[in-house]
């Protein structure tokens, strides 16, 4: 996707200005009218009441990262909205529009050589009864995106249909003062019109569609402890855990929610828990009993800015070392990584599906930029991938819940069969699960726990692989979109690059990757890390062929595809 | 407790399996083990219908002495394991096994919110005050002058007492009993399981090996001397000032116990996702 064919807008504003609302309103009714998007909140440090930023971007396309420049700006007010300065980039074919009344234009805004218009929002919100500033940015935005004024009254009514009609009323006004206000103003260019909808379309966060394909895959239970930026999936699943047979239950601490999870797979319920960096530290050891003793569970990663508190409302992508080699001895696991709010459904239901199927516990490293972001997007296809645990039920003689059989996936026996009674353990143990310190039951537990993950077909979903140029740019989890954003404009340079984004993180499938990366010249590497993380991984675990370079950089900034395309565009071999 | 079937065969030795304890000859434990088989027959329980549910040390062993469903997990976290078993397997009879060191030092805050969220399981923690598994160190419930090379000269920190702090967390049943007399045990462990909610059963368990001093346990222990009480204020200033030796039922209230809201299976997926739908 060229930047012609999408169109950005941040909106920005002091606490209670209320350029979140603007924000949503926006991204829905450009969703009703047909419009693919994106929408990103920016927010200060504040629980309540601080600065705040709406970023979205529309298309005709899939969208799935924020762009290199917005095209537009509109401040409410510029009450600290320098902080968003380097989230909101600009250029001389961007158009700030602010109020001359609300304070000083941040410094980095006028440098950028945007074309700077004033427009007073609220003395005309004042003349209108009741009337807010906010409303009247919206209708300029609406306006200046090309939004027909219609589908953004029809929400409004929608919106404020409990706080009385004399809000609905005055919003409209202000709506349509907006929307005067920008009469024979331009953006760059214009958003083609929108193509005709082919389905149902859906807003949803990545957040949210995690915990649907938590339930899709077959998870019935949840234990909860809050924590940013992986809440919502908890919250989504608490009223929705019961409609399907299921519940929530919420922990004191994160110790006790994969325990809880542990003890009710172990009783045969599929369980989650969903947490970000600090809690998944806590979450380790257990994850290794999980591992020795053979009980499916699925934790949820929504990665912030890490090491300790780090930035705990934005992304980043430096647990990767944590998950695959956070646990003590050896550990074999699943780790998987969702590419965009969509697959965030698909991804965890066949990590819910892979933990069942392998008894072993799942790892699904989403993030808070693909978390948090509301996407208009069109409905994710259903798959079949629901999770079958291999049970026995009937014991003719003694049971043996580790045995070692030919696909390293003994058939479980759950609490309630008569004569499948053994007992689950974290030590070393025998078949039958008794404990052993011989290095004979040890080597045998530990090659049937790595050769059942080893073993397994994965199919072509290990991996997200596009195109077939001779320069591979190699990345994962949410930043696949850009990447591929970049490749499509590289293309019309003349570039001819493969994208590869393996969703499956561990195990690692070195037949697979090798089949992915032959005959490659040159390698991209592309993380949102400091340490490169990702490129140590792959150079640990794979052969990487021909020249290769990291373009790598911590949270909270995101990687834009401009960035990966001129590395594309300046690799002079 | 959920499921009581007079037609099994009652007789303790069907709940104990053929894997040998690795306590020390002596150890109060083993009692303790002969009471959960008592109980168990008493109650007439099909063994699997019963999880046991454990930590780490040396009474966490006691799961796969038991011919019941086992689990035998990491230091501290049983409670933890066992609330999400009997919350989505409620027909399940669930026992949580533990000790001082498991229950009351690494795994302190699960107790706190066990007893306060009062699901209906049974808490049976060994006491022994002392680590035995790690060769002697002191526990939260060892007196403050006992010399180790862990703590020279004694800790000099006073023991904490784990029935109060039931109590205050809002355990539903609160009993002590002594390794010692395990027909007596086994009849408290017996009204303990039947007891809706969270019951708090503390046993009185010897370490002859680090703690011989333990031995004289049996000489001190005597029967509670006023009825149970339902009155948590009663029950309060009884266990406050008994001299920690009085063995019996302590407590014993009325509050519900938690069941979380299960809807219908089979509902439609579709309909979760009709919210996302514009």
């Amino acid at each position: 996707m060229s930047q012609k064919t999408s169109l950005s807008v941040a909106i920005a504003g002091s606490g209670g200005a209320g350029a979140l609302t603007v924000g949503n309103l926006i991204l829905e009714a450009a969703s009703a009218s047909g419009w693919q998007g994106l929408l990103t909140r920016t927010v200060g440090p504040q629980i309540r009441g601080g600065e705040a930023a709406a970023l979205i971007r529309l298309s005709n396309e899939p969208i799935e990262c924020m762009p290199d420049q917005f095209e537009l700006l509109v401040g409410i007010d510029w009450l600290n909205a320098h902080r968003f300065g380097a989230e909101i980039p600009l250029g001389p074919n961007s158009l700030v529009i602010g109020d001359p009344r609300g304070g000083d234009r941040p410094e980095s805004f006028v440098k950028s050589g945007a074309k700077i218009l004033d427009i007073p929002m609220k003395e005309m919100a004042k003349a209108i009864p009741d009337g807010r500033p906010n409303m009247i940015a919206l209708g300029i935005a609406g306006r200046l995106m090309g939004i027909a004024e219609e589908m953004i009254d029809r929400l409004i009514e929608k919106q404020f249909a409990g706080k009385g009609q004399m809000a609905i009323d005055s919003s409209r006004a202000a709506l349509k003062a907006g929307y005067a206000a920008a009469a024979g103003l331009e953006l760059s260019h214009r958003l083609p019109p929108p193509s005709v909808k082919t389905g149902r379309r859906w807003l949803a966060s990545g957040n949210e569609t995690t915990a649907l394909g938590a339930i899709r895959g077959g998870i019935r239970f949840a234990a909860a402890y809050p924590i940013t930026p992986a809440t919502e999936i908890l919250e989504w699943l608490a009223p929705a855990l019961p409609k399907v047979g299921g519940t929530l239950l919420q922990a004191e601490d994160e110790l006790a929610a994969i325990n809880m999870i542990i003890g009710a797979s172990f009783g045969g319920t599929p369980s989650l828990t969903a947490t970000s960096g600090p809690g998944l530290s806590l979450m380790i050891e257990a994850l290794g009993l999980a591992t020795a003793a053979e009980i499916p569970i699925v934790v949820v990663d929504v990665m912030r800015g890490g090491p300790s508190t780090g930035i705990p409302t934005k992304s980043e992508q430096a647990d990767l070392n944590i998950a695959f080699y956070g646990l003590h001895g050896d550990a074999p696991h699943l780790v998987l990584a969702p590419q965009s709010v969509p697959d965030c459904l698909f991804t965890t239901q066949w990590a819910t599906y892979l933990a069942e199927t392998l008894q072993a516990p799942a790892i699904v490293l989403s993030d808070q930029f693909v978390g948090q972001t509301r996407a208009a997007i069109e409905r994710p296809a259903e798959v079949a991938f629901i999770g079958q645990r291999a049970r026995q039920t009937e014991f003719a003689e003694t049971y043996k819940r580790y045995a070692l059989v030919a696909n390293g996936v003994s058939p479980m026996a759950l609490p309630g069969a008569p004569g499948g009674q053994y007992t689950a353990d974290g030590l070393t143990h025998t078949e039958q699960g008794i404990p052993t310190s011989s290095s004979g039951d040890h080597q045998a537990q530990l090659d049937k726990r790595r050769d059942k993950l080893e073993r397994f077909a994965y199919g072509v979903h290990w991996a997200t692989i596009e195109g077939d140029g001779d320069i591979a740019v190699i990345t994962w989890g949410s930043l696949t979109g850009a990447v591929r954003e970049a490749i499509g404009r590289a293309a019309g340079d003349g570039i001819n690059a493969t994208l590869i984004s393996p969703r499956l993180l561990s195990p690692i499938l070195p037949e697979q990757f090798a089949a992915a990366v032959k005959g490659k010249s040159r390698i991209l590497i592309v993380e949102q890390t400091h340490g490169g993380q990702f490129y140590r991984y792959l150079r640990a675990h794979y052969d990487l062929p021909g020249e290769v370079r990291v373009l790598n950089r911590p949270g909270p900034l995101p990687i834009k595809p401009g960035e990966i395309h001129a590395a594309l565009k300046n690799w002079r071999t | 407790m959920s499921v009581i079937n007079l037609q099994q065969s009652c007789k303790p030795a069907d709940y104990k399996s053929a894997v040998k304890p690795i306590w020390c000859p002596g150890c109060g434990d083993y009692h303790v083990l002969m009471s959960f088989t008592r109980a168990f027959a008493q109650l007439g329980l099909p063994p699997e219908q019963i999880a046991v549910i454990s930590g780490i040390g040396c009474s966490s062993r006691i799961p796969a002495y038991t011919n019941c469903y086992g689990f035998h997990g990491v230091h501290g976290r049983s409670l933890a394991v066992g609330a999400g078993l009997k919350v989505t397997r409620p027909d399940l009879t669930v026992i949580v096994a533990s000790g001082d060191g498991d229950g009351y030092s690494i795994g302190g805050n699960h107790f706190l919110h066990a007893c306060r969220r009062n699901i209906d399981m049974t808490y049976v923690v060994m006491d022994n005050r002392v680590y035995g598994m790690t060769k002697g160190q002191p526990s939260p419930t060892t007196e403050p002058d006992f010399d180790t090379a862990l703590s020279p000269g004694g800790t000099g920190v006073s023991p904490f007492h784990p029935l109060v702090i039931a109590l205050a967390s809002g355990a539903n049943f609160i009993a002590r009993c002594f390794s010692g007399e395990p027909n007596e045990t086994a009849d408290i462990l017996a009204e303990a399981i039947k007891h809706p909610g969270f019951s708090f059963v503390e046993i009185l368990s010897p370490c002859v090996t680090f703690r011989p001093d333990e031995k004289e346990w049996k000489n001190l222990i005597h029967p509670a001397p006023v009825a149970t009480t339902n009155d948590p204020a009663r029950a309060a200033r009884r266990i406050m000032t008994d001299d920690g030796f009085n063995i019996g039922i302590l407590y014993r209230g009325d509050r519900r116990p938690y069941s979380p809201e299960f809807g219908t299976q089979g509902v439609d997926l579709a309909e979760l996702e009709r919210e996302f739908e514009q």
